[in-house]
């Protein structure tokens, strides 16, 4: 089956091993995320000012490109691109006026009304697959890694756009059940890194990032799971200040959710790019025996 | 921080700006916190997210103004979804960069970033950042 896939800039860069173990996950699991052709950034942001229609242009241009493709849905992976898509869909869907005016601005375009459905491929995972069918095709069950899911803000904030419950995530957790790891669920799973303050307080994401690591580390998680490539770069970034600043602070291995399903798939470890990574993972991964090609593939009980 | 109000400091212009860039009614909210309880960057803020909302419905744009609340928010919404009174905050703290921002007063400087950073950054940081931080 044919998913049309919205990848946005950074994972063709600095997020390679966010895409590229999810095409191949999704190829095993027999769907093809077919890249929209002439996709341009969605702006990386949803505008929040009610006159500022200019910067609703870009994200609406990819639901349109979407659309002329002939699908109804469209699957994002980059957590930033599914916030502002999806918010500019629900605008272009709800707000009569400012669709009009978009239409008649973009008059080069076929006119749009909100009827692309923008979806995050954890979405697709439990909807249109779920996680039954997705554990019976677990070839190397991720046993013993005790992951903490977390979330950060774009996937569930605003109501409009979450992908599962605002205040109670569950959705990491059953995908990682369905891997076969222990999730572990912490407080500060939703709590903000820091995002774009990096460019301007650089110094300050170190105490964004603390809460978050400590209480995973409380927890007793081994490893973060990750869906947005600024979470990535902040907590990664955050973890090498902390060792500094902090006696006994210990650095985890950052992994996107991705990762984890190509590794549990049996795709092997060159898929997934860890030495893209943060915290080195292949040293927690070789402990855990998930490294190995010739493990033995084990059914998931349950 | 003691807050003189005398209609002489009262800009309604103002007051009516935020309004209608952040469509939100100023008058919902009813100062009990919740937004700086769940803000993960008030610990970065002179002013809180509350009193940000107090002075923008009194009009005080200069107390407003001189504050980095605003630059310090990261727009989580974690004010957005803990709202009891449903206002969103984050449509009011984008209002308010934007009457900076559109008087060609930059918050930053996208050459203050440095190269070594500027080359690791990923690149949904460089946009979002600068679509907040400039105008």
């Amino acid at each position: 089956m044919s998913l049309a896939y919205y990848p946005g800039c950074t994972l063709k860069t600095k997020a390679r091993n966010l895409e590229e173990p999810a095409v191949a996950s999704m190829e095993a699991l027999g769907f093809n995320l077919d890249e929209l052709p002439r996709w341009n950034c969605c702006g990386a942001v949803y505008s929040l000012a009610d006159d500022d229609l200019i910067h609703q242009v870009a994200p609406v241009r990819n639901l349109i490109r979407a659309k002329e493709q002939g699908k109804n849905e469209l699957v994002t992976l980059c957590a930033f691109c599914f916030n502002t898509l999806k918010r500019a869909n629900l605008l272009m869907k709800d707000n009569a006026e400012k669709r009009d005016t978009l239409n008649s601005f973009m008059n080069e375009e076929i006119d749009y009304s909100g009827e692309v459905k923008v979806v995050h491929l954890l979405e697709v995972l439990r909807d249109d697959i779920g996680w039954g069918a997705l554990a019976e095709k677990v070839k190397l069950p991720l046993r013993e890694l005790k992951a903490a899911p977390y979330y950060g803000c774009t996937l569930l904030r605003p109501r409009e756009v979450a992908i599962d419950n605002v205040e109670d995530p569950t959705i990491l957790r059953e995908f990682l059940k369905a891997l076969g790891a222990s999730p572990v669920d912490f407080p500060e799973s939703t709590r903000c890194c820091g995002s774009y303050q990096v460019i301007s307080s650089p110094d300050d994401i170190a105490e964004y990032a603390r809460p978050i690591l400590n209480s995973a580390l409380r927890h007793g998680a081994e490893a973060l799971v990750l869906t947005c490539p600024l979470c990535d770069y902040n907590l990664g970034r955050a973890q090498k200040e902390l060792m500094k600043k902090q006696s006994g602070f210990k650095e985890m291995p950052l992994f996107y959710f991705t990762q984890l399903l190509a590794l549990a798939l049996g795709l092997g470890p060159q898929v997934c790019h860890f030495e893209l990574n943060h915290g080195s993972p292949e040293s927690l991964l070789k402990e855990k025996d998930l490294l190995s090609q010739s493990r033995s593939v084990q059914p998931i009980g349950g | 921080m003691s807050v003189t109000v005398s209609p002489k400091r009262l800009r309604r212009e103002f007051v009516k700006k935020v309004k209608e860039l952040s469509g939100q009614n100023l008058q919902l909210c009813y100062q009990c916190g919740m937004c700086t309880g769940n803000c993960p960057a008030a610990a970065n803020m002179d002013i809180s997210p509350r009193r940000i909302i107090e002075l923008a419905r009194l009009g005080l744009e200069e107390e407003i103004a001189g504050s980095k609340t605003v630059w310090a928010c990261a727009s989580c919404l974690a004010c957005t979804v803990n709202c009891p009174r449903g206002f969103d905050l984050s449509k009011v703290m984008e209002a308010i960069r934007l009457l900076t921002l559109r008087r060609n007063i930059d918050h930053m400087r996208p050459e203050d970033i440095s190269p070594k950073q500027r080359c690791e950054l990923p690149q949904i940081a460089m946009v979002s950042g600068l679509r907040k931080f400039t105008g």
